[in-house]
Order: C-alpha cells, then sequence, then structure tokens
C-alpha cells in the first residue's frame, strides 16, 4: 500500500484564498444567505480565447487546478479526477429554463455541452492537452472525497503517477433559490458569520474550488499526507462516532494524538448535531475549528477543509476566526477532517504533516 | 445590405461570446472559421439557430452551414435571398 | 492474463426488456425497442425514434413497492429495478454480510422530474421533495438506500461513458481489497434535457438508427438501467458462488481534442483499448468480438472505426457490432447495458447484430456483424465514449 502526499493545493472561495502569503488574514462578512465566490483575476490563468465559453465553475476550476499544478512542480498530471455535487448548474438551468419557455424551440447547443457533469474535468484535459484517466464524481457533500479516494486508490495501482484532484461547484440564480424553498437555506438574510450560534434550520450557500496534487512520494513539497479517507453514505450519530473512533484505530493512534479537528458545521440546527455530539463527547479535549461560517456551505465545501489542513501545518498556527472551543493545540502534526450535509454522505480524512 | 451586415457582426459578437471582439475588427470578408476569427463547429451550430430564429431560414443539414458561414457578406448574401422574417 | 474480477450477477430494464432474460430474449429474436415516444411529452415526438421503456412511472412505483410520496426520479425508478435484480440474480440476501460498496453512473440523475415541476416548485409545496432529487448523487442515493447499502455510495458522471467507468473502479476497489462487493452499473430516463440537447448537436436521427452505415444520420436516444454484482475471490469461494464471467481489463483516456467531438484519429478511444488490453494482459488477437460504441453519428462512428483499425489492423479487426439500434443510446448507462449484452454473448455464445446497416463507410473496409452468428468466445472488448472527451473500454472473460 502506498503513500498519499498532497504535494500542491490551492483553493477559490467566499473568501480571499488565492494568495499564498496570506491565510484568512482578512474576513469578508456576507450578510446574505447566497453570496458567490471571491474571484481571482481569471484572465491570468485562462486565455480570452478559451474563456469565451466558460461558466462560473469552469473559471474556477480550470484556475484552482493551475495554480495547484504550479505550486507541485507538475505540468501535466496522470490523471485529473474531479468532484462536484451539482455540476455546471449555470448552464444546465439556462439550458432548462430555454426548454421550458420557449417549449422546446431555438436552443444553442452551447449550453447543453457545458452542462454535462464532467465539463470541468474535460476542460482541463482540454486546456492541459491532458490524454489521461478523467472521471468525475458526483455524490452530494461526498464528491470531492470520492474523487480522492479514486486518486489513493490509482496511488497504489501506479505509485508513479502525479494526480490531479479536484472540486468544484457554482451558485446559479434559480436553481439555488429552489434551496430555500425546501428549507436546505434559510429563509431570512443572516449575519454570515454568526451562522454557527443561528438556531435555525437551513444553512447559508455559495461555491468555490479546491484542486490538490497528489502524489505517493513525499517530495519537498509535500505539505501533509493523506492517511485515510472513507465516506459514509448514510449513519446515525452513533455509527460516526464508532466510525471515526475505528479509523484512528486502524492507524495505532488514539484519539489524544489528534491536534485538532475540522468539523463541517454548517448552522443547521437539524443536523449539526452530528458535530455537537462529537464535540461533547470524543473531541471535547480536542482543538475543534470550523469554516462554513466563512465559506457558506455547498457540496463540495468540505474541500477547504483539505485546505484549511495543509495552511495549519504550513503556517503552524490556526487562526482565532475558526476556533469554536478553548483549547489550543500546541503543535500540528495530525488533523482530522469530518463533513456531512443533512445527515448523508459523511466524510472523514485523516490528515498528517509532512 | 451594408446595414445587414453590421447587424450579424453585432448579433455575432452577442450570441458566441465573442468578450474581446469589436464589431468594428471584423471585416465583411475575413473568413469567420479556421485562421480568421476562429470560430468552430459549435459555433456553427449557433449560427444555424441564428438563422431560425431571427430570419426565419431552416437549415436541414448542419453541412449547408459551411458555405454559408464563410464570411459576413457571404452570410448577408444568403439571408437577404433566403429570409422569412 | 488478469484473473479478473468475479461478475456474480446482473440486471437491466430497457427498451428491449425489463429483464435478463427478456432482454436476451429480444436480442435473440432481433426484436429491436425503438419506436416513437409515448411516456413523454415533447414537441419533437414527430421528429425522432427513441429507444423508451413502455411503463409509466406509476407501473415502476407500483413494482417497487414505494410509498406513494417517494421522491423517486424515473431514473431511480429504472435504477431500482434493475440493481434489484442484479442482486437476486446473484442470490444476495443479505447485503452487508459482506462490505458491499454501491456506484451507479447516471448523466441526468433526476432531470426527468426537475423539467416537470421546476415552473411549479414555488406554488406547489407537495413537488419540493424533488428539488433535492435533481442531484444525481440524490438518484444513486434513492437506490442504494431501497437496497439497504450504507457505507461506500458514489455516483460517477462523466456522460455516455459513466458506467462504464462505474464498473471499472468497482473492479479496481475489489482487486485492491478496498471492498468485497460492489454493485456497478448505470442509468439515465428519457429527459426533454437530452432530447432537446442532442437536437441542438443536430445529431438525433429521425429514423432507426444505422451504426457504422456510410449514410448514418445520428443517434436515438434511448433510456435503460443495467447493474452487475462484483465480488472478491474470497466470497465466491466462500459462498459457493455461481460465475457469469469476469471484468478482465479496463481503462479510461481522454481524447483532449474538443469538449464534445471525438478526434479523426480516434486518439482517446484507441488509448483507452491499449490500455484496457495492457490491464488484462492480453494482444489483440486474444479479443473475440467488439461490442462497439457505435452510437450512428457521423463523427462517432468513425472515430471509432479509426481507433479500432489503429488498435487490429484494417483487415484483422475482430468480428464488432453495435447493439445500439436495439436500446438506442442510452447514455450513462449505456456500458452497463453493453456490459450485460456481452456477458450474455459470452454466456449464450452468440454474437448479436448490428441492425440496420447497408453501405460500407467510405474510410475504411470494416463492416459491423449484421446476422446474429453463433460463435465460441472467450473474451469480448465493449467501449463506451461520451462528451468531455471521455473514453471508456472493458474487457469481459468467460
Amino acid at each position: 500500500m502506498s503513500d498519499c502526499f498532497i504535494n500542491g493545493i490551492a483553493s477559490i472561495s467566499a473568501q480571499p484564498t488565492t494568495d499564498p502569503n496570506t491565510f484568512l488574514d482578512e474576513i469578508i462578512h456576507y450578510q446574505e444567505s447566497i453570496f458567490k465566490a471571491h474571484d481571482p483575476n481569471y484572465k491570468e490563468y485562462i486565455k480570452p480565447a478559451a474563456m469565451r465559453r466558460m461558466s462560473k465553475s469552469v473559471k474556477m476550476g480550470v484556475t484552482a487546478s493551475s495554480i495547484a499544478l504550479n505550486n507541485s512542480g507538475v505540468e501535466i498530471p496522470d490523471a485529473i479526477i474531479t468532484g462536484t455535487g451539482m455540476g455546471c448548474k449555470q448552464d444546465s438551468e439556462k439550458f432548462l429554463e430555454n426548454i421550458l419557455h420557449n417549449d422546446e424551440q431555438f436552443l444553442t447547443p452551447t449550453l447543453f455541452i457545458q452542462s454535462t457533469h464532467n465539463t470541468v474535468g474535460g476542460q482541463i484535459a482540454l486546456g492541459l492537452g491532458c490524454k489521461a484517466y478523467n472521471v468525475t464524481y458526483v455524490q452530494g457533500s461526498a464528491s470531492f472525497e470520492s474523487s480522492v479516494m479514486d486518486a489513493k486508490l490509482m496511488l497504489s495501482e501506479e505509485p508513479e503517477k502525479n494526480i490531479l484532484v479536484g472540486g468544484i461547484d457554482e451558485v446559479a440564480k434559480n436553481s439555488t433559490m429552489l434551496h430555500k424553498l425546501d428549507g436546505q437555506i434559510k429563509a431570512d438574510p443572516i449575519d454570515v458569520i454568526n451562522l454557527l450560534k443561528s438556531n435555525t434550520p437551513g444553512t447559508v450557500t455559495s461555491e468555490g474550488s479546491t484542486f490538490m496534487v497528489l502524489g505517493a512520494n513525499k517530495v519537498e513539497r509535500s505539505i501533509a499526507k493523506i492517511v485515510d479517507i472513507e465516506t459514509i453514505s448514510r449513519g446515525g450519530i452513533e455509527d460516526v462516532s464508532i466510525a471515526i473512533t475505528s479509523l484512528i484505530a486502524r492507524h495505532n493512534m488514539k484519539i489524544d494524538d489528534l491536534d485538532a479537528v475540522v468539523l463541517g458545521n454548517n448552522g443547521d440546527i437539524n443536523f449539526d448535531l452530528y458535530y455537537k455530539n462529537l464535540q461533547n463527547s470524543v473531541f471535547s479535549e480536542t482543538e475543534q475549528l470550523c469554516y462554513k461560517h466563512l465559506t457558506g456551505d455547498y457540496p463540495v465545501a468540505s474541500g477547504f477543509g483539505f485546505w484549511l489542513g495543509c495552511k495549519i501545518f504550513e503556517t503552524n498556527n490556526a487562526p482565532d476566526i475558526l476556533k469554536v472551543n478553548d483549547i489550543t493545540a500546541k503543535k500540528y502534526e495530525n488533523i482530522l477532517l469530518y463533513n456531512q450535509y443533512l445527515g448523508k454522505n459523511h466524510s472523514i480524512v485523516l490528515l498528517q504533516r509532512c | 445590405m451594408a446595414e445587414l451586415r453590421e447587424e450579424l457582426k453585432e448579433k455575432l459578437i452577442e450570441q458566441l461570446s465573442l468578450e474581446d471582439v469589436e464589431a468594428s475588427e471584423i471585416g465583411d470578408d475575413d473568413p469567420l472559421f479556421g485562421d480568421g476569427l476562429g470560430l468552430d463547429s459549435i459555433d456553427a451550430l449557433e449560427l444555424i439557430v441564428l438563422l431560425e430564429k431571427d430570419y426565419g431560414i431552416k437549415l436541414k443539414d448542419p453541412k449547408e452551414g459551411k458555405a454559408i458561414f464563410e464570411s459576413i457578406s457571404v452570410m448577408a448574401d444568403y439571408i437577404s435571398k433566403h429570409r422569412t422574417k | 492474463m488478469n484473473k479478473g474480477i468475479a461478475i456474480t450477477g446482473m440486471g437491466i430494464i430497457s427498451s428491449i426488456g425489463n429483464t435478463v432474460e427478456e432482454n436476451l430474449t429480444a436480442l435473440k429474436t432481433v426484436s429491436p425497442g425503438i419506436s416513437r415516444i409515448q411516456m413523454l411529452k415533447t414537441r419533437h415526438s414527430e421528429e425522432i425514434m427513441v429507444g423508451e421503456i413502455k411503463k409509466t412511472n406509476n407501473d415502476l412505483e407500483k413494482e417497487l413497492g414505494l410509498d406513494p410520496l417517494h421522491s423517486f426520479s424515473r431514473t431511480a425508478l429504472i435504477g431500482t429495478i434493475a440493481a434489484k435484480e442484479a442482486l437476486e440474480n446473484a442470490n444476495i440476501t443479505d447485503v452487508n454480510k459482506y462490505r458491499t460498496g454501491f456506484v451507479s453512473g447516471t448523466s441526468v440523475g433526476g432531470m426527468d422530474t426537475t423539467e416537470k415541476y421546476y415552473l411549479d416548485y414555488t406554488e406547489t409545496e407537495e413537488h419540493r421533495r424533488y428539488i433535492q432529487a435533481q442531484h444525481a448523487g440524490y438518484t444513486t442515493q434513492s437506490i442504494s438506500d431501497y437496497l439497504g447499502i450504507n457505507g461506500y455510495v458514489s455516483t460517477i458522471s462523466t456522460a455516455c461513458s459513466s458506467a462504464a467507468n462505474a464498473i471499472m473502479l468497482g473492479a479496481r476497489m475489489i482487486q485492491a481489497g478496498k471492498i468485497d462487493r460492489m454493485i456497478v452499473g448505470g442509468t439515465d430516463a428519457l429527459s426533454k434535457f437530452t432530447i432537446n440537447g442532442f437536437g441542438t448537436l443536430m445529431i438525433l436521427s429521425d429514423s432507426e438508427c444505422t451504426p457504422f452505415d456510410d449514410d448514418r444520420k445520428g443517434l436515438n436516444l434511448g433510456e435503460a438501467a443495467a447493474f452487475l454484482v462484483l465480488e472478491s475471490d474470497a466470497v465466491v469461494e466462500k459462498e459457493n458462488k455461481k460465475v457469469v464471467g469476469r471484468v478482465a481489463g479496463w481503462a479510461n483516456a481522454n481524447d483532449a481534442y474538443h469538449q464534445t467531438a471525438s478526434s479523426s484519429d480516434g486518439e482517446g478511444a484507441y488509448l483507452a483499448m491499449k490500455k484496457a488490453l495492457k490491464v488484462a494482459g492480453m494482444t489483440p488477437v486474444n479479443i473475440d468480438y467488439v461490442n462497439a460504441h457505435g452510437t450512428a453519428t457521423p463523427n462517432n462512428d468513425l472515430s471509432e472505426g479509426v481507433a479500432m483499425t489503429r488498435i487490429f489492423g484494417e483487415e484483422d479487426t475482430p468480428l464488432f457490432s453495435s447493439t445500439k439500434a436495439f436500446t438506442g443510446h442510452t447514455l450513462a448507462a449505456a456500458g452497463s447495458v453493453e456490459a450485460v449484452y456481452s456477458l450474455l454473448s459470452l454466456r449464450e455464445n452468440l454474437i448479436f447484430p448490428n441492425l440496420n446497416f447497408k453501405t460500407k463507410m467510405k474510410e475504411f473496409s470494416l463492416v459491423p456483424q449484421t446476422e446474429l452468428v453463433s460463435k465460441e468466445m472467450k473474451t469480448i472488448l465493449s467501449n463506451s465514449f461520451g462528451f468531455g472527451g471521455n473514453c471508456s473500454t472493458l474487457i469481459f472473460t468467460k
């Protein structure tokens, strides 16, 4: 079984996170329950001719992947694996609305061909001229982790590979609004920074993209090792607790060996119970960090957790804005990530500093 | 005819999201595909819909488009001869 | 040679039958399932031919015994029917006896319900349960929840190669010892979204599709779901399982040529076939028959044909056929539908014909198998290609 190292990582989110020299030094405060990504200058990464048909998720994905590749020193990866919960929602939505509003007439192909879930993966391959393995996972809040699991499996088969792995989700005008109707998103505007204390149902949403370059060998640029990763389609609060303790035990570790946990609390009073239970039991003596009051929740938001883990290892510091309890670790060697959405698609990830 | 040519240039830019192109930069006889404006097969399909929607011209076979979309002049000629609206 | 991963069960529902055996009967009696569209309302109903499952959603939910307030889209309904048959076919009664995972390929997910209710969600509260159901992952979870699979569940969405990629992932996970059993395949229902989408690309045929024919006009869309049960050799031995066949080779490559069109040299397809042979530890002469992707679009059949001549040599290309003229192009499900047909070919020693072929293509001398023939076969190669340059090849053995 070969190892799996993160040799480059980049994240675009609702916060300014693309400058490698800062780590959440400046926080943007949002006052609404749906907000957009803080855009880098996409023109620095994408040629104008290539850009003209690109929707937001393609721009975010191509840019984040290009930064991650760049800081890993890999030019052309040996596989491209992407995850997205909702795919290219903007183009899908426009195409669907054109069908419905024009009674299936006067439709054009561009929106349709960009509506497939693998559009971003395909566009990255096209841009790089990369003919290697290229697969896209779409599994709600476990989409990003499904991609990482495939990459980890591939490194055990072919350890010489450098694999580009990433997640992308975008906000679309009307489809995202529908999530207010079915209660996934909070009905009233909210000061997002106070999300975790909201005590109301639903969450807030945004968009973003995280990309990583993974390899089986530790290199100078290696930031973290993905020791283990597991997804659970559905399970109760106790099942999660058992899964976490047994994952830790598999690596001959104890909960005490974890320096921090990064949790996916999203301010939904009905489902934060999954996190609260862990916070009050197994993790009661561990430093607890949350981020969705900065980024909002969307299917691949958990990719931001990977980025946080790497940044914490790099800087040996966890910014106060992330902290939800009074414990501060003395060092950061082992970090556990746990995330779920609506009690489904749970993911547990163990990261170790390089 | 000159008016139609200008109209087509504006429509092309909008329909094909040619963000960095100005209508004045497109010559009447510049090739639209390949070396000229650099349009591709997806753009050709977009233009087929434009013909139908705005000028009432329905092409059955996408291959017919190749000759019609050679340049703005050729396109304008074809439209003025075949338009139904 | 790679011994491959054991396949112990399969299930399918398509326009030519509601079970594996019904599909086999239709293939053997050459009874294609291409017709005018009836179940779905579209203004294009007189312009296109489709491979449609002639059952209403109501029929399907009754068969599954679902609560009337369920949130299964048609994609989830047919997926559940096929996955359930696959489990029964593999004699699995306790799905959690071994570490079991579920991976489904789908392109549109629950789009069929979204397009029905999209404009009406603000008005009608009872339809809002379908808002989440649009998402591909939700479709998969509806099926896995029904089957009681709670651990590793995922969805692959790489357009028309999705199910092939799901089968490949299942085989790789079992080979690596990550899991003991995987239910893998794909499902896609017909929707206005795909009918109009392929319509805008002007690649829908107004009559029965004619794969690999010089005068081919485009594809017929279809709907289907098909799943395979893959099990580790340890489980097969312990349970004394009957093995239907094995998946011995797999690969995915990217054409990196164009967003939707395939390259004229078939590079992606060539790389996928080449790598799959390598994984299987085989050479091209080991292949007895190719179940081609063969959608009957001008672009696909040319590109795939060129790729086959590059792999096998124009004179030495094995017998091949596309079964798309039976079922239509079932998009994300195509890879698993054709996996089931490949396994039936191996079991029955039959090659199912490439229907509606008349004229050889100008570009090469390849001619598909147009009659049902009996042939002793050990190894079949099956191709599936999708948008985004996505090319997948699977190799099945007896």
